[in-house]
């Protein structure tokens, strides 16, 4: 596979280390009442889409970066390719 | 002279002679042959025997489809099973056996099987051998195992070496025929970069093997011209003798190029094969096609071939099977067959066609709407028995029969991404799907394209789409004038009645078999396969596939295309492993790491141990030393009792700076960070998101923004690889950086009581690093040697006063070889894992072996250090259900009742009294070793509640080694347990 790195351009997906899905970005908020639910859900439960399927790479080969990779389990098509620290900016996290 | 089938013209070298040994006699060839082409032309037709009946078989095909014709090329540790003996290429000094017998190929001890075939149908294995079910293990498969399988290996190390390779091109075209040169043509001239791959060693496909011209030249000529006209572009790769093995994701190709297997020894320097991994933008498949056979009673002896390959072996070759051939076809051009043989002086004994209205010749008999429904001929054929319309039969004889039953594409690569075929009525064959592989076109044969003409236009034609949509521009192809008739064919699948007719060659299945997997409701095409394994081994089924599918197609009452197909996966053809292992092989199959003092450690004659890639030193055995246990005894007590010096370069360093550095810090450990003064370092215990410890160290804070994180030697990479999750995914605004330092410093540890002394003639004097003033957890930025500068960190993991000292790598040898001197004054002794190993014990400090994915921070006594005041990774699933239970295993120490017992690791512990079974389980041991300061064997381990079962007697039981004596429960902290020692 080839991911297309937002910075690199196309890289050959061995220089990589597949993390998994990238729902691993929105953990969940430690004071929220029922914080350990979430964690529960956070830590254990997946999506097992066939289909779009958005998930982490880090270039571990390269720059460290860790990239969110949209790409359909059922014919590899990577449909898009950005930054993990700027979805997880979007995705509203800070500090 | 003793080539007594070789023929006039062909494309061999007759200037040169090569010899070479076929089952131990010698034989001659020349450049050019085949082994199968040549063994042919010696008036060989018997190559093999088959694989469950051991019938004896000849070359079915002149190509990689070929199921029968085996062998075990070379010999020694060159030795090569299932080497196609119809694409081994020919070379001075060959040397072939064939496979699949016992005794002599024409006495075949195991061709016993043939007559118990009535009982060796499908499923016989599974039907057989289920009872008594302890026969199994210990009689059927030793049995079968001894009887099957396909060749065999010389369980020597191939001397060869493989290679890996990337290659990157616009335009890749798989298969250099009429559609695949005329493409090349196009892209050449369009400033493309082209990668030409075929897997002959000669290109030009199928106008390598047919007698017509394009335009006034004959098609070997054009090819050869053609293919000369293409190496004058620098554009322009060419890649004969290479394999495109399978169609990956996002234009990915993957390719075997043969590059010494036409020599006896590669070339020096050279490697045997290379695995290419080609990069295309776009990529053409230009596969051609492979002639189908029919089925018919006994239509597996020697000599009995498909047409098309007899045309080969004619006209490429100049080889004929025998010196009379029949044909037997569906259609039109298993003519062609006849009439190329019979230009060449071969006797043609009849034409079979299965069609009443088969095309006359006045060159040969033509038997229109025959069948043939037997042959004869037991080590090869020696005659065939025709059935006639007017329902006679007849009886030719020939020592070859060369049968068509049509083509079928070579779409295997457009299956690769799971594409269904589809059925084409025209050809009755299977193209390629629409869903093919992303930037995959189909040109010539295997689109279903059967005359040059089209081949040649299709060709030019994809490869001109391609080159557009990626921008190129192409001129109009000039393609010569080829024959374009477009051949008339009835699909004809088997004779009726037949029983012993074989559909797969290689494994052994015959019509009967179908049709006996269907009478046992085997419905799908996929368990048809499987239960009957037509389709499998080194072909695939390439020739084979299709009979099976017309008559499952037959006794279910539908079509092919209702039937389906199986489709393909790479490999193409059958690959080496040694090719996908390329270099890294034995000690080149991961990198070694050795750390800046290793060469030093050599001379000292340390034993090493691989930890996490590196070599570490076990322990430096002294010339008197008999047993490892008298050098790590020394270095523990020397340590204790003077001063030790131990290399932990190995293990991880991580930088960490940022005006956020400790509130990282303090999301990645469960214990505080944030307010860890400069100049002090704290233990950390790091968990994982679930709550298990993932990794314990120390951290140093060198800087108001600057820790220096450590890792164990075998986590470095996954606790660098969480740490940046955690700062790019999780909290991406924190000011903080992170690199991995493991490699930019060299560290040693300087513990025991003289450690201090030690450092006082290292350590520049303008640093205080008197206990007063650098107490115990101390970290600072200092220089030693009048500048050099380095890191210090007053931490102990022996548990002695102790200091670990970082220099920069390139010093690090130097570093070693000057504590050692300037220790002299003080025995200083230097020590490897084990004896650290015995000290770490002997104070109960975890490691690996206790942070074995199970353990919580409570396990390890730990619990209140995981703070709830804050929020950090694995903090809260640390409360989930389970991880509290009321007996919780606590890390507890161990020492035996006798002393004389040992207490091994991984032993499990019973309360006495108590049966010995997992229900009744208290827990097992971790780490041991033998204390000499105690004076006997101790351990450290995970007991239930086992802080409160301190005195209590055990059971240590080992039922798998043995043991079976009693141990006290004690402190982990077997030695200096209030610390003194490391605060002194």
């Amino acid at each position: 596979m080839i991911i297309n790195h937002p910075i690199l351009g196309p890289r050959d997906s061995a220089e990589f280390t597949y993390i998994g899905d990238a729902a691993l970005i929105d953990r969940p908020d430690w004071q929220a009442e029922d914080a350990l639910a979430q964690f529960v859900d956070y830590g254990y439960l997946r999506d097992n889409p066939a289909g779009k399927h958005k998930e982490l790479w880090f270039h571990e080969q390269g720059d460290r970066s860790f990239l969110v990779v949209t790409r359909d389990t059922t014919t590899h098509e990577i449909s898009g390719v950005e930054l993990a620290r700027d979805v997880a900016r979007k995705r509203g996290r800070r500090k | 002279m003793s080539q007594v089938n070789r023929l006039t013209g062909g494309q061999i070298d007759r200037s040169q002679t090569l010899k070479f040994k076929f089952d131990g006699k010698n034989f001659e060839g020349h450049p050019g042959d085949t082994l199968a082409s040549a063994l042919l032309a010696n008036g060989v037709r018997l190559m093999g025997r088959s694989f469950k009946y051991h019938r004896p078989r000849g070359a079915l095909t002149a190509g990689s489809e070929e199921p029968n014709a085996i062998v075990e090329l070379r010999e020694g540790a060159r030795q090569e099973p299932n080497t196609r003996a119809t694409t081994a290429e020919l070379f001075e000094g060959l040397t072939a056996k064939s496979q699949n017998k016992i005794g002599s190929l024409k006495f075949d001890l195991m061709a016993i099987n043939d007559r118990f075939s009535n009982f060796l149908t499908a499923g016989f294995y599974y039907k057989t051998f289920m009872w008594p079910a302890a026969f199994w293990e210990k009689v059927y498969e030793p049995i079968i195992r001894n009887a099957a399988g396909l060749g065999s290996i010389s369980f020597k190390d191939d001397p060869d070496s493989y290679d890996r390779g990337f290659l990157h091109c616009d335009l890749l075209i798989i298969g250099a025929g009429p559609a695949g040169l005329a493409a090349a043509l196009v892209a050449a001239k369009s400033g493309a970069e082209v990668i030409l791959a075929d897997e002959d060693f000669n290109m030009g496909g199928r106008l390598n093997s047919e007698r017509f011209s394009l335009n006034h030249q004959s098609g070997v000529d054009w090819a050869l011209s053609t293919v000369l006209e293409l190496q004058s572009f620098q554009n322009v790769r060419l890649m004969p003798r290479t394999t495109i093995l399978g169609a990956f994701d996002h234009g990915i190709y993957g390719a075997l190029e043969r590059v010494s297997d036409h020599l006896l020894v590669p070339l020096a320097g050279k490697p045997r094969q290379i695995l290419w991994q080609i990069y295309t933008k776009r990529s053409l498949l230009c596969a051609g096609a492979t002639e189908r056979p029919i089925a018919f009673e006994n239509n597996d002896r020697p000599g009995i071939m498909l047409a098309g390959a007899m045309r080969s072996y004619a006209n490429r070759w100049a080889v004929t099977p025998s010196q009379s051939v029949a044909i037997f076809t569906n259609n039109d051009d298993g003519h062609k067959t006849a009439i190329d043989l019979k230009a060449l002086g071969v006797n043609i004994a009849g034409v079979v066609d299965i069609r009443l209205d088969a095309p006359d010749s006045d060159l040969y008999e033509v038997i229109a709407g025959g069948q043939v429904i037997d042959t004869n001929g037991r080590l090869g054929l020696t005659s065939i028995t025709v059935s006639t319309p007017n329902g006679k039969t007849r009886c030719l004889t020939c020592g070859a029969l060369g049968v068509s039953g049509g083509w079928n594409p070579n779409i295997h690569l457009t299956s690769h991404h799971r594409g269904r075929p589809v059925w084409n009525d025209d050809i009755a064959a299977f193209c390629p799907p629409i869903d093919g592989p992303a930037g995959l076109s189909v040109a010539g044969a295997a689109l279903g394209s059967f005359t040059t003409t089209g081949a040649l236009l299709s060709g030019a034609k994809q490869a001109t789409e391609a080159l557009e949509e990626l921008g190129f521009k192409t001129k109009k192809a000039v393609l010569p004038e080829a024959e374009g008739t477009i051949t008339k064919m009835t699909p004809f699948w088997y004779v009726e009645g037949c029983t012993r007719a074989w559909l797969d060659q290689q494994n052994d299945v015959t019509v009967k078999d179908v049709k006996l997997s269907h009478q046992e409701n085997f419905v799908s095409v996929e368990h048809l396969k499987r239960y009957t394994t037509l389709g499998m081994a080194t072909d695939q089924g390439k020739t084979s596939n299709m009979g099976g599918l017309a008559i499952m197609a037959e006794l279910t009452g539908k079509t092919i295309p209702q039937v389906g197909t199986t489709i393909f996966r790479p490999p193409y053809t059958p690959t080496a492993i040694g090719a996908f292992a390329g270099r890294d092989r034995d000690k080149d199959f991961r990198p070694i790491r050795k750390t800046p003092s290793h060469k030093w450690a050599e001379e000292q004659g340390a034993v090493f141990v691989e930890v996490g890639m590196w070599l570490r030193a076990q322990w430096f055995p002294k010339s008197n030393e008999r047993h490892w246990r008298e050098s790590v005894d020394r270095e523990v007590l020397a340590t204790r009792n003077s001063v030790g010096i131990c290399d932990v370069t190995t293990l991880g360093k991580i930088d960490v700076q940022g005006s956020d550095a400790a509130i990282f810090l303090n999301k990645i450990y469960a214990n505080g960070f944030a307010k860890l003064a400069i100049g002090k370092t704290r233990y950390g215990l790091m968990l994982r998101e679930d709550g298990i410890v993932m990794d314990d160290g120390t951290a140093g804070r060198l800087a108001e923004d600057h820790f220096v994180v450590t890792t164990t030697t075998a986590n470095a990479v996954p606790v660098y690889r969480h740490m940046e999750f955690a700062r790019q995914c999780l909290w991406p605004d924190l000011d903080v950086q992170l690199i991995s330092t493991t490699e930019s410093w060299a560290q040693y540890a300087v513990a025991g009581p003289n450690a201090r002394r030690l450092l006082l003639k290292v350590v520049d004097p303008s640093f205080d690093i008197s206990n007063e003033a650098f107490p115990f957890m101390g970290c600072a930025n200092i220089t030693v040697f009048g500048g050099l500068r380095a890191r210090l960190f007053r931490i102990s993991f022996s548990g002695e006063l102790a200091f670990e000292i970082a220099v920069p790598t390139r010093y690090g040898d130097a570093m070693m070889r000057r504590l050692m001197k300037e220790g002299e004054e003080f025995d200083v002794t230097p020590y490897g894992t084990e004896a650290l190993g015995v000290m770490r014990i002997e104070k109960g400090h975890a490691t690996g072996n206790e942070l074995n994915g199970t353990t919580t921070a409570l396990n390890l006594g730990m619990g209140l250090m995981v703070s709830k005041k804050k929020d950090s990774i694995g903090s809260t699933l640390s409360e989930r259900v389970g991880m509290n239970p009321e007996d919780a295993l606590k890390l507890v120490g161990f020492r035996p009742v006798n002393p004389k017992d040992p207490v091994p690791a991984g032993s499990h512990l019973m309360t006495k009294g108590d049966p010995v079974d997992a229900a009744h389980d208290q827990g097992y041991i971790t780490s041991a070793c033998y204390s000499p300061n105690l004076g006997y064997s101790i351990a450290i381990g995970y007991l239930k509640s086992g802080d409160t079962r301190k005195g209590e007697i055990m059971r240590l039981v080992s039922p798998l080694a043995g043991y079976d004596h009693e141990v006290e429960v004690v402190s982990a902290h077997f030695l200096d347990p209030e610390g003194e020692r490391m605060r002194a």
